[in-house]
């Protein structure tokens, strides 16, 4: 049985029908990672011997029925921005190289229960902030499609993992595409929930009012199996929200009949490539065929989502950031010897310049004199954009488009121009701003046969309907199911 | 929105961090395309609009007021760069 | 010239909650150093703050017993700076929707006459950690049990033209929120400070002059002080034709003396924002209501009850409303059954004596109600003498002694069987016969001293108007 080849529920079965123990899976993998990871670099932290240690944890309360879920035993990978207690938590930036957080967010706590097992902390963009994995302070991450391209960010050591059969499945967090456009370029599934359905608690903060965790798999299926682990209300976190319960029969029926799906006019239009905009064309002709009607629409707020999204982002960010101060945890420069040289050079050391950058501009929005010409206006934007989203959504099931205007870019491509990065964000920013569902799941290859990616977007708590179309999909194509490992 | 090597020094004050000249110049060069974008929502007439600070507000979502926390001290410190007597450290601070 | 010292306070209340104002850590004084600190009030990495119910309510009582409007719909915002005590670099606190505005509290003015002191509002915030110096090392300690502690920060309008508004407000403001359980008030744990804005003009000149903040005044008689200095220096320095600087200033009550602080940060730009991690707060019409039936008496209406039901003069009710351990204990011994009179006479008597004797403050006293009442009972019913009483009570109050045990003990009850008299009287007589002599005579003035040794002979404990009855009676007959 190669594991490395199997999906995370496959895996979980063979383990729950005693075809395989927790601990060959988990070796399997740890095996995998230490032979080829230097190849991709998507593990910051791999933690083998709490693993191989946990594995056989698992496999007793498996065998003493104490896991009984589908996950039960199954290996996950974890994006280094998401708090294991004893285990480095980095956010891959120098400034919390060392940092050990005595806590685990809630949904690694929720794993654990479930019975999963973890293999390490997955690289990303220094503290989410980047859509190429490039930012990342440990070094970039390379495409297993291609290994010249980016694996698309921030969560690209999560994406990167998943295609390179080096984790079953992986959590991710989407803050403006961080989930949907890794996954894109590295022709995985991924899911960015509803704001709130997924307890925020220990994840570290790039902007809190946009961040959400979700899984990545190569399946749409998985990524019900993992989000079904991970969502509900939280006590620890005020803005999670009490949402229906998740009902992952219904998210996996695969059906779509009957469904009305919307594209927006603006995200076919300008700036989009031929082949990304074919593949999005082509799995609107693909949803048709399986019963659903789909309509293009205009939505002329689309514009004004990247100046709006990188608004709230940066001044949410600059304030998050603040706490790194070489005080508490984290690094402190050698060379401050007074309280200000403390703030200044253990900051200055320890952040890269993308960060720097977005707490200038988070700075500049928020400062007096311009937060009413800025931030406040980014704030009557996002009200904008979020009443279009479900004015749509009134008319539409879910809505359909691409994740990036392109395939994955080559490495050092887009690093020399911040702002040809941050327009590369222009479908997948509007979703955060609206709180919405959104999944991406590839739809095709291009010429150089990189990954296309669609993303779904769904109606507040409604992941299970675009999780069942995903499924729909990928019952009757199997661009999911290529490996650029065969 | 003019950016000026004033404001990127008061950009760098206000965030604790400080540039190398030729970081400062080259973000000088960034922040003044990425601010010119931004000016982009000057055309949306946001007149009327609430702004939206959270996505869905559910309101008055609160904690009892019971004691759940145990000391501990260990763990609080035992990432600090420098601590003693039970205390973070810092270079002498007057106010 | 003549100057008008314009004022307005800004007070910060620690409320007495058990916990944080958002997480699970204890808010009890004199912990060791971070013992009361989590990793959601340490500021760590992905932690998350979520509100106290408890905050949202005594804000709001505080609000509706100062008078004030509640804002129906609440949000938290950030407080963005660098400082050590502040380990998130940012305090969750109030600017654009305080939850309570537009109230006011009527005090007395130097004449004694009522004046009205607007609040501007009233916001909940959390408080910083404490910096602790190090004298002989180069450094200072970072201690953060108090990071987190829930505050009210109470704003006025600059309506305090005198220290004795300012006094009168804080005493009143001190009585809601002690009355209300809203916080201890505790000065000298910092559960109660109070910051002074000050600036001086010319009599009759309409716009304010260039104002001072000063910090760091830990009792009413250092704001009394404080402000003095503070008028002085301001009027010293414009009658030589110089200006005042805004700045914030530091008290310092030993050598009796201000000064400019070092400013926390050169620019002051607190890029407030809304908090994303807290959700808005909505407060009904019902809980409003819910909370004003609530609401304990505060000091003014028991003050009107007292006269109006209990018979109390003005002067009782301003001393037994001046502290919340005075009101407890008056009101709860006339529950017992003690006239309402008398429970005054002895708490701002012999209790308050006992206090200051003792200096023990109102609130650490041990002395309960049931055990006042047993006293006044004793003495109600002439079981003891009113001097007896007092003796009791100085031992109920320093040693902790049970009333009537200890009148037992020590045999202090009267005599109230007339019989058992006669023969302590009879045996007085017979050993003061020089004075007998001299009062049957005609010196009636002897009859006194004979008196005095009969009290004696009784040890005090037989009612005076009796055994005088009963000795005139005896020196009559033979």
């Amino acid at each position: 049985m190669n594991f490395l080849k199997m999906g995370a529920l496959e895996i979980g079965r063979a383990i729950r029908e005693k075809q395989a123990s927790v601990r060959e899976v988990t070796e399997c993998f740890l095996d995998a990672i230490e032979k080829e990871d230097s190849i991709y670099h998507c593990y910051n932290t791999v933690c083998r011997e709490e693993a191989l240690q946990r594995a056989d944890e698992v496999q007793k309360g498996i065998d003493e029925g104490k896991y009984t879920g589908p996950l039960a035993g199954v290996p996950v990978g974890i994006k280094d921005n998401i708090c294991t207690k004893g285990v480095k938590t980095t956010c891959s930036s120098k400034i919390l190289e060392n940092f050990v957080p005595p806590y685990n967010a809630t949904v690694v706590e929720r794993l654990l229960d479930a019975g999963l097992v973890f293999l390490g902390k997955l690289n990303m963009d220094e503290f989410a902030m980047g859509s190429t994995t490039e930012t990342s302070a440990t070094g970039v991450t390379h495409n297993p499609w291609n290994l010249d391209c980016v694996p698309g960010g921030s969560s690209g050591g999560a994406a990167a993992a998943v295609a390179a059969e080096l984790a079953p499945i992986t959590l991710g967090s989407d803050t403006g595409g961080s989930i949907r456009q890794p996954a894109s370029f590295c022709g995985i599934s991924g899911l960015k929930p509803t704001y709130g359905a997924v307890s925020r608690y220990g994840l570290i903060a790039y902007a809190s009012s946009l961040d959400q965790i979700g899984p990545m798999a190569k399946s749409a299926e998985d990524c019900a199996a993992l989000f079904s682990v991970i969502e509900g209300k939280d006590e620890k976190d005020g803005t999670s929200m009490p949402n229906p319960p998740f009902d992952f029969a219904e998210a996996t029926k695969g059906d779509v009949k009957g469904k009305k799906i919307g594209i927006p006019e603006e995200y076919i239009g300008e700036g989009i490539a031929p082949e990304v905009k074919d593949g999005i064309l082509k799995a609107a002709e693909q949803f048709k065929a399986l019963g659903a009607e789909v309509e293009f629409f205009p939505m002329p707020s689309v514009k004004y989502a990247i100046p709006a999204y990188y608004i709230i982002a940066c001044a949410e960010a600059c304030s998050n950031l603040s706490r790194y101060d070489g005080i508490k945890y984290g690094y402190k420069s050698p060379e401050a010897h007074d309280l200000m040289s403390v703030y200044v050079k253990s900051r200055s050391e320890g952040f890269g310049m993308e960060v720097k950058r977005r707490i200038m501009l988070g700075n500049f929005v928020l400062s007096s004199g311009y937060y009413d010409a800025y931030y406040n206006k980014a704030l009557k934007a996002k009200k904008i954009i979020q009443d279009a989203c479900f004015k749509a959504l009134e008319t539409y099931d879910f809505l359909l488009g691409p994740v990036a205007p392109t395939t994955a870019l080559k490495i050092g491509e887009s690093l020399s121009d911040p702002l040809k990065m941050y327009l590369g964000d222009i479908y997948t920013v509007m979703i955060n701003l609206a709180g919405l569902p959104s999944m991406a799941i590839p739809c095709g290859f291009d010429a150089q046969n990189m990954p296309i990616g669609m993303q779904l977007i769904g109606k507040p708590y409604k992941e299970a309907e675009i999780l069942s179309a995903a499924c729909a999909y990928q019952n009757v194509t199997d661009f999911h199911k290529k490996s650029p490992k065969n | 929105m003019q950016i000026d090597r004033d404001l990127v020094l008061y950009l760098e004050k206000l965030g604790r961090i400080t540039l190398s000249e030729e970081e400062r110049a080259e973000s000088m060069k960034d922040l003044q395309d990425i601010v010119s974008y931004m000016d982009t929502l000057n055309e949306l007439d946001t007149e009327g609009v609430e702004p939206a600070s959270h996505s869905f507000p559910i309101p008055n979502v609160m904690r009892a007021d019971v004691v759940t926390n145990e000391a501990n001290v260990d763990a609080i410190l035992s990432n600090a760069p420098e601590q003693r007597d039970g205390c973070f450290v810092v270079p002498k601070t007057v106010e | 010239m003549e100057w008008e010292i314009v004022m307005g306070l800004e007070v910060h209340t620690e409320l007495a909650t058990k916990t944080k104002i958002f997480c699970g850590c204890s808010t009890e004084f004199g912990a060791g150093c971070n013992e009361h600190v989590c990793e959601i009030c340490s500021g760590m990495p992905g932690t998350l703050p979520k509100l106290n119910e408890k905050v949202l309510e005594y804000a709001i009582r505080t609000g509706l017993a100062t008078n004030c409007e509640i804002t129906r719909h609440n949000k938290f915002d950030r407080k963005n700076y660098f400082y050590p005590d502040l380990p998130k670099a940012y305090q969750i606190s109030q600017l654009y929707f305080p939850i309570c505005h537009d109230g006011h509290l009527t005090v007395k003015d130097k004449d004694g006459n009522d004046k009205q002191i607007g609040i501007h509002e009233i916001h909940m915030e959390e408080d910083a950690g404490k910096l602790i110096h190090d004298d002989f090392e180069e450094c200072t300690l970072v201690d953060y049990n108090r990071c987190g502690v829930p505050l009210l920060e109470i704003v006025s309008e600059p309506d305090f033209r005198s220290a004795e508004e300012v006094i009168s407000y804080l005493e009143q403001l001190r009585g809601i929120l002690q009355f209300t359980g809203v916080s201890d008030c505790k000065m000298q744990e910092g559960s109660l400070r109070a910051d002074v804005n000050l600036s001086v003009r010319p009599k009759g000149q309409k716009e304010f002059g260039t104002r001072t903040e000063m910090k760091n005044l830990n009792s009413f008689h250092a704001i009394q002080r404080a402000i003095a200095y503070e008028a002085e220096r301001q009027i010293e320095l414009l009658e030589d034709g110089e200006k005042v600087t805004q700045e914030t200033r530091r008290w310092d009550d030993n050598k009796g003396i201000s000064y400019a602080m070092r400013s926390k940060e050169d620019a002051q730009d607190y890029k407030y924002f809304p908090e994303p991690d807290l959700p808005p707060l909505e407060i009904s019409e019902e809980t409003i209501e819910r909370i004003q039936n609530e609401m304990p008496e505060l000091p003014a209406q028991k003050k009107a009850r007292y006269i109006n039901v209990l018979g109390l003069p003005e002067y009782d009710t301003e001393v037994l409303t001046s502290d919340r351990s005075y009101v407890k204990l008056f009101e709860e011994t006339v529950a017992l059954g003690a006239d309402a009179k008398v429970a005054s006479n002895w708490i701002m008597g012999e209790v308050m004596k006992l206090l200051k004797d003792t200096a023990t403050l109102p609130e650490d006293m041990t002395l309960s109600a049931k055990d006042l009442a047993k006293i006044l009972e004793m003495v109600g019913k002439n079981t003891i003498n009113r001097g007896t009483g007092k003796t009791v009570l100085e031992k109920v109050f320093k040693e902790g002694v049970d009333p009537e045990a200890y009148v037992k003990e020590n045999n202090l009850a009267q005599i109230t069987d007339l019989s058992a008299l006669r023969p302590v009287i009879e045996e007085v007589i017979a050993n003061n016969e020089k004075s007998v002599n001299e009062y049957k005579g005609g010196k009636t003035q002897a009859m006194g001293y004979i008196m005095g040794q009969a009290m004696r002979a009784l040890k005090g404990k037989a009612p005076a108007q009796e055994v005088q009855k009963l000795l005139k009676e005896m020196l009559d007959e033979n």
